[in-house]
């Protein structure tokens, strides 16, 4: 039995965002400095900005407003107040709230929306105030297919957390990941993906075969990943919009590990030859295989840096798995973990500048990050296992695989890079490998 | 039909059946583990599997094979006879933690598998190398390659022909025992020889 994907994302793309004027009164009032309102979101242990996110008017109102609320919470960076501290009072989105009133809840900002809907289509425009400074920072329209109200609800999130960080937001993208169910010894190991904040989880295979380590393409249209069976293991690419998967031929039986290059026109590998796991790429337009490592240790865990310039990936050459970079022709490696204990999965930030990583020791995994040079290497979080760090696409959270103690489930979990926030992704069911997707269009 | 929403899916009716062939290298085997799902049934027979890829949302819940699982079953359905064989050969052996290298235990039974392979010269062997959960998953898939190809070599050193033996890597996904502690890691650490046509 194979399940039909159908057009998963296409149906998603027909967003469209316009930026409401500003109220007379607000635009009178708008001198208040804007640094007022900068959240910094280097450090996590920062005071979180007190923020009031009224239900919005209209169809999914309460809904779009709840969701709102749990991205802005999730993040860390913001205390989102009870909505029953103020329900009663909130003004029509086009009204300009009574600043006094909102003070006194100490609430620093307040968000106050309206959905609308004509046959499918729903419209929801919303205002950004600040309280303190008296004046509008943000109004915007969205409008989609009505399906799309959790989407639209993550944009209103981003476009929040943008005004008020200075920095892009995360909320409109999903995780792809590997859902596990049955007992240890006998584990079905399905493809899945979900939105960032577990809700919509769906299934992509139908188990027949266990599925290790997705991972998106940068445009997010397409996955890569790994499908185990008895007789050796393959790399399948799935396109998103058509739900077709097709096998990537010719590398033998024993290829893993994959992800896409930044232009999505070829795939890094690893790939086993009599014992010996080596690195190379396979250009998936030219069909031309190049071997990029070439020693008798075990090389696996590639992944191309953001430039795609160079690679960064695992090798146990000296001893024990440790990570190494080197040119994207294969030249130049160089040792950049030298911590004590083994070092393994190294993925790039997206901006260039550091790199997340698996590491054993002490009896425990634990998941960190370095700078790309080695330097600097901050641990993030620990347990009986961690695992599979993937970046959000701003690079400000992590994404990754966590078993509570000996004999937990898998489930996946988030933390910022910072080190605060440590929290489990609810979805519901076991999950293992999960990856973030690019920011959705 | 279109793509279904993740539903947690039951598994009332798991009947797990274990069976221990080979002794991996540790003093704490699997059979002491008194109270362990795994050792339940240790006392029975291998028996063939059937129920490979059951259908409709995966795994329907029924269960056998030689090591609780019905990863192998496929192939063993095929060939029954030299599965059992094999079991009662020793078709495991046994590895230390992050090592590849054949214990003297390790080769003798592979002295075993190679004598029936050289009797038995229409038969071929499909090596499945396994490892521990105290890795990452990319990494031991690699240390799986190696623990297979050691074997490999091994049986061919002893007059098989490499042609006769498929080898192939499951890393950790695969494990026979579920106890997260060194006596279920012994255990996991192993190479897996099945007939295959």
């Amino acid at each position: 039995m194979k399940i039909k994907l159908g057009s998963l994302f296409s149906q998603l793309t027909i967003f469209m965002w316009v930026a409401l004027s500003l109220l007379p009164f607000s635009s009178a009032l708008a001198q208040a400095p804007a640094q007022r309102m900068v959240v910094d979101v280097t450090e996590g242990h920062r005071r979180p900005m007190p923020i009031a996110i009224a239900d919005f008017a209209g169809p999914n109102g309460a809904n779009i407003a709840q969701v709102v609320r749990e991205d802005l919470e999730r993040s860390g960076l913001f205390t989102v107040q009870n909505p029953q501290s103020f329900a009663g009072r909130i003004p029509d989105v086009n009204v300009t709230p009574r600043f006094t009133d909102w003070r006194a809840i100490s609430t620093e900002a307040l968000v106050i929306g309206r959905g609308s809907q004509t046959e499918e289509r729903l419209r929801v425009e919303f205002r950004l105030w600040d309280i303190y400074g008296q004046s509008q920072l943000l109004g915007l329209e969205f409008s989609s297919s009505d399906v799309n109200w959790r989407r639209i609800a993550h944009k209103v999130a981003d476009a929040i957390y943008g005004r008020l960080t200075g920095k892009t937001g995360m909320f409109d993208s999903r995780v792809i990941f590997v859902s596990e169910t049955g007992p240890r010894t006998n584990r079905i190991k399905r493809l899945a993906v979900m939105d960032q904040d577990g809700a919509n989880p769906s299934f992509l295979t139908d188990g027949d075969e266990q599925i290790l380590n997705p991972r998106f393409s940068t445009s997010g249209q397409q996955v890569v990943y790994t499908s185990l069976g008895q007789r050796g293991l393959k790399l399948w690419v799935l396109d998103i919009p058509t739900g077709r998967r097709e096998a990537v031929t010719g590398l033998g039986n024993m290829v893993f590990a994959p992800r896409f290059s930044r232009d999505g026109q070829s795939l890094i590998f690893s790939s086993d030859r009599d014992g010996n796991t080596d690195i190379m790429t396979k250009n998936l337009r030219t069909g031309q295989v190049r071997r990029l490592t070439d020693n008798p240790a075990i090389d696996t865990s590639p992944d191309f840096s953001p430039d795609s310039s160079r690679v960064v990936f695992t090798s146990d050459r000296s001893g024990n798995p440790q990570i190494y970079k080197m040119n994207a022709q294969g030249t130049g490696v160089a040792r950049i973990s030298f911590g004590s204990g083994r070092y393994s999965t190294p993925v790039w930030s997206p901006d260039g500048t550091m790199v997340a990583f698996t590491k054993q020791a002490g009896g425990q995994f634990h998941i960190g990050v370095m700078n790309s040079d080695g330097s600097n290497e901050r641990i993030l979080a620990s347990s009986y296992l961690v695992e599979g760090p993937s970046f959000a696409p701003n690079g400000r959270v992590i994404v990754f695989q966590r078993e509570e103690g000996p004999g937990a489930s898998p489930s996946i979990w988030t933390v910022d890079v910072s080190g605060a926030n440590l929290r489990k992704v609810s979805i519901g069911v076991s999950g293992s490998d999960p990856a973030w997707s690019p920011m959705l269009e | 039909m279109t793509y279904s929403k993740l539903n947690y899916v039951g598994l009332s009716a798991f009947i797990l059946l274990a069976a221990c062939a080979s002794k991996p290298p540790t003093t704490n085997s699997a059979n002491t583990g008194a109270g362990s799902r795994s050792t339940e049934a240790a006392a029975l027979p291998p028996a063939a599997a059937t129920n490979q890829g059951a259908g409709q949302g995966g795994n329907q819940g029924a269960n056998s094979g030689l090591y609780g699982n019905n990863y192998g079953a496929g192939q063993n359905a095929a060939n029954p006879y030299a599965g059992q064989v094999l079991a009662t050969l020793g078709d495991r052996v046994f590895f230390a933690t992050d090592a590849y290298n054949l214990s003297e235990e390790a080769r003798a039974t592979l002295s075993r598998q190679a004598a029936w392979l050289n009797g038995n010269p229409n038969s071929r062997l499909l090596v499945a190398g396994n490892c521990d959960e105290r890795g990452t998953r990319e990494y031991n898939l690699a240390l799986g390659a190696r623990r297979a190809n050691s074997v490999k070599d091994f049986l061919v050193s002893l007059g098989v022909n490499a042609n006769r033996i498929e080898t192939v890597s499951y890393g950790k996904e695969r494990p026979i025992d579920d106890r997260p502690n060194e006596s279920g890691w012994a255990i996991n650490r192993n190479s897996h020889s099945m007939p295959i046509n």
